[in-house]
């Protein structure tokens, strides 16, 4: 087992440096000039004097070389320096956005295994009837629907409902306070983008447990299991579900890691100030060192996800802990 | 004797001046500010890169911290569509040039203090000032450009600022009252210029409390305010946010209760029908407009006739009414900001290509300019940024008109990096950009329209001489009648002799607010106005 951990641990080193020199080289070849869009966000004027000044506070009038070098030696030291729009540190940067996307993928996350697992399983055990075609009708609709659209469709069904209701349109708050602050802010202003991605990220997995879990169920040990005589519950919690869970494990963990970076539109439909929000602004902006951390952050995620991954794969299966 | 008809008429007439002034003595009796309340208003940008108003060029950074700082002279804030009347805000009263108009001596306030309690001198002042107009070496002000004309600025004592100036020129008050011109800390600024990057310590309405990384930003009412009785209200969040979906709906759910740029007439009216009459809609000219720069280093549009054709066929006249239902864009105008003395009228307008009244001869004209150079059936490409209001509106627009003459035009849309970087390096054809101001200041805004070796982000590539020597004749001009005369020849030589720019449409700021918001009052610019210290709340 150890043997198993380590090598996986050391995959990673390869794959943040690969990362690493991709990002910093498409970076650097999108057009544009951070200085320039920075003294021209204003639509107002600015000299070439200015440009130039702003190139030089920035370093980014140095050799590409050492700027390479740098940032390699920034990712060594796990010094990430500073953004280059802001002058913060690019780690004070992440660390005010990273609570909120985490907490909406978490929150997104629990949405997705309390809907997916026991629908998908109910879907395959009763294939083909009426229960099996609502479940995967429900499935289809959540992977055909953009989150960022239903995100907006809720947000706008709130504000007319509640105007119907009670004379006064509601939404929820915009502005973001911590969990440990106010809880029943907190969540109202969260729980409405869990379940809009909750519900895409359910329906995947959905569709995933109903597939595995029919090809479970169809398995020898199965049948052997059912002519012991055991207890249905027993074949299905025990036998079946556990061995049915290994691809939807790989696919939750993956789309964990992709809402960290991903939420992009929906983050920005609720106003939140996460991560992907702040992915965007990073390259619109041509924020060269936020960029590439938020590239490397989300690439560790990935890369711990899928140790993680690997490591209840190997919980789950004990042909991979002993092989 | 009166005949009574006339008798009646003047009974009337009197009996509704008496009840319109009763009626607005009313109105003024209810209009008491009130004190107290939170205003919670919704910043259209994301987080600007820093703090430094003097650095920055985004209005991101004026919404954000106008209100915790002073300036030394602004507009009227009860009447800021007033444009060429400026008022104190740090000094005691607006000074009297001496020296044929080439010095400017400022009385300064006492018992102004910061918000860390140091009193506020002229000394203050001065640094503030030295610091945009003479940077020091490694520090940056995006406007130093605009005040070539100081030779030199001074506290002469603890009460008393001069600003010297090399020429007399009637652009200085206004580019005086530029509200990015925040007062700082002297003391502050010898220690660390770079030190109001990233904080903020000012001696306006109200006392920084908190920002929200990249979210919002709080304020508390300044107790030691210097305008007596102001602010009103006990503080604010300014909540960023670049989505228009978001700010729309947080403005109708009262989540907030306005927006200081302008949202467009669309999502103005969706809010109007839903919310009636407990949302008020203030709109103004704004001093901005979209400019369509050639490329006269490019074929065919370094020949003039073709760039008069190109120009000839916009029917801005009918443009104006229907695109202002859809974009906030409004007003026909020239390269001065409408509102201004110094713009030109209709009859004066009406002369230069591109706004004639008869359209069928003006694409007539267009035509034959466009056979005679050989560029019939023209076709290329016109840049433009992805911004939707109102680049692409009136991108897609001109596209149109251009149709009409056969001209067949394509637009490439790209973010504003590349936007920027292909205007710099002069990889277009055609491109929309704008030209977009604080304090209407004509002469300065209109730097524009210069040469390049004159004004760095001219893109259209030309070199003129003569332009160059009107620009400067007029800069130089105090009188204003021989100025106006020297704005009407350089907006001809710019317009219709070279064709070098084609201002569109002039834009139309739409400012939606809580009925309950009282004590703003909008002006042609979304940079000004902003420390809320006359905004009030009746609730």
């Amino acid at each position: 087992m150890f043997r198993y951990i380590m090598t996986r641990v050391l995959a990673v080193i390869p794959t943040l440096i690969g990362a690493a020199t991709l990002v910093f080289i498409l970076m650097r070849l999108i057009p544009g000039d951070i200085c320039v869009v920075r003294l021209g966000s204003g639509g107002g004027s600015f000299s070439e004097h200015s440009v130039q000044m702003c190139h030089a506070e920035l370093g980014i009038d140095r050799p590409m070389i050492v700027q390479f070098a740098e940032f390699i030696w920034g990712l060594f030291t796990l010094n990430l320096g500073n953004s280059m729009w802001s002058g913060k540190p690019v780690v004070l940067e992440i660390a005010a956005r990273l609570p909120i996307s985490l907490e909406i993928a978490l929150l997104a996350a629990i949405v997705a295994i309390v809907i997916a697992i026991p629908l998908g399983t109910i879907s395959a055990l009763k294939q083909n009837t009426w229960l099996d075609l609502v479940v995967r009708t429900f499935a289809i609709a959540g992977i055909a629907t953009p989150s960022f659209w239903l995100g907006i469709l809720s947000i706008i069904m709130v504000l007319d409902v509640t105007q119907a209701i009670t004379g006064t349109p509601w939404m929820p708050p915009i502005d973001y306070v911590p969990l440990w602050k106010d809880p029943i802010r907190n969540l109202s202003m969260t729980l409405l983008p869990a379940i809009t991605v909750g519900y895409r990220y359910a329906a995947v997995s959905m569709r995933m447990t109903r597939s595995t879990m029919l090809e479970v169920m169809r398995e020898d040990y199965i049948r052997t299991a059912r002519a012991k005589g055991l207890l249905a519950k027993i074949i299905i919690n025990r036998h079946a579900l556990k061995n049915a869970l290994l691809p939807v494990v790989t696919l939750l963990g993956i789309e964990f890691a992709f809402l960290i970076g991903g939420l992009v539109v929906t983050e920005q439909v609720f106003n939140l100030n996460g991560i992907g929000r702040l992915f965007v602004l990073a390259v619109q902006n041509q924020d060269y060192t936020l960029t590439q951390a938020l590239v490397m952050l989300v690439v560790a995620i990935f890369v711990l996800t899928n140790l993680v991954v690997d490591l209840l794969y190997a919980w789950l299966d004990p042909r991979i802990r002993f092989a | 004797m009166l005949a009574p008809t006339v008798r009646r008429s003047v009974c009337a007439t009197l009996l509704g001046a008496a009840f319109a002034i009763g009626a607005a003595l009313h109105g003024n009796a209810e209009e008491t500010p009130k004190r107290g309340g939170i205003l919670t208003y919704m910043i259209p940008a994301d987080a600007p890169p820093s703090f430094d108003a003097h650095r920055e060029n985004t209005y991101a950074v004026v919404h954000m911290i106008a209100p915790f700082y002073s300036v030394l002279i602004r507009l009227n804030p009860s009447n800021p569509s007033d444009t060429t009347h400026f008022f104190c805000d740090l000094c005691t009263e607006m000074p009297t040039p001496t020296d044929d108009g080439k010095i400017y001596a400022f009385k300064i306030r006492q018992g102004v203090t910061f918000q860390d309690g140091s009193p506020l001198t002229a000394a203050d002042v001065a640094a503030t000032w030295h610091a945009i107009i003479f940077p020091p070496q490694g520090v940056s002000s995006a406007r130093e450009t605009w005040y070539t004309m100081v030779d030199k600025v001074e506290a002469q004592d603890a009460t008393t600022v001069v600003f010297k100036l090399k020429f007399a020129t009637s652009v200085f008050l206004p580019a005086l009252a530029d509200p990015y011109a925040m007062i700082y800390e002297k003391r502050i600024l010898d220690k660390d210029p770079h030190w109001y990057e990233k904080n903020v310590m000012g001696s306006g309405p109200f006392w920084f409390t908190s920002y929200d990384l990249g979210q919002s930003i709080k304020g508390t009412r300044n107790p030691n305010y210097y305008h007596k009785g102001q602010p009103y209200l006990d503080g604010f969040v300014g909540i960023l946010s670049p989505k228009q979906a978001v700010r729309v709906d947080a403005i109708r759910a009262d989540r907030a209760q306005m927006e200081f740029r302008g949202l467009p007439p669309a999502a103005v009216d969706q809010l109007k029908q839903q919310l009636g009459d407990k949302i008020t809609v203030q709109t103004s000219d704004w001093n901005c407009g979209n400019l369509i720069t050639p490329n006269t280093r490019r074929k065919p549009f370094d020949d003039v006739r073709v760039r008069r054709a190109l120009l000839l066929a916009i029917d801005q006249w009918h443009g104006a009414p229907a695109l202002s239902k859809i974009a906030d864009v409004k007003t026909v105008g020239g390269i001065v900001f409408p509102g201004s003395p110094l713009a030109a009228t209709k009859a004066e307008l009406e002369k230069l290509a591109g706004f004639w009244p008869d359209i069928e001869k003006s694409r007539a004209e267009a035509r034959r300019l466009l056979k005679e150079a050989g560029a019939e059936g023209l076709s290329f490409e016109m840049l433009n940024r992805n911004v939707d209001q109102p680049y692409l509106y009136v991108g897609t627009w001109i596209i149109d008109e251009w149709s009409k003459i056969g001209v067949h035009a394509t637009q490439k849309i790209v973010p504003t990096g590349p936007w920027y970087e292909a205007m710099r390096d002069g990889d277009f054809g055609v491109v929309v950009e704008a030209n977009c101001n604080g304090v209407v200041n004509p002469v300065m805004d209109t730097q524009k329209y210069l040469p390049r070796a004159a004004f760095t982000e001219n893109y259209g590539g030309y070199e003129d001489q003569t332009e160059i020597d009107i620009y400067n004749k007029m800069l130089h001009e105090t009188d204003f009648a021989r100025q106006r005369a020297l704005m009407r020849q350089y907006e001809t030589y710019v317009i219709d002799t070279k064709a070098y720019g084609w201002p569109m449409l002039w834009w139309n700021r739409i400012v939606p607010a809580w009925a309950y918001v009282k004590g703003w009052k909008i002006s042609p610019s979304h940079y000004v106005n902003q420390d809320l210290a006359n905004v009030w709340l009746d609730k």
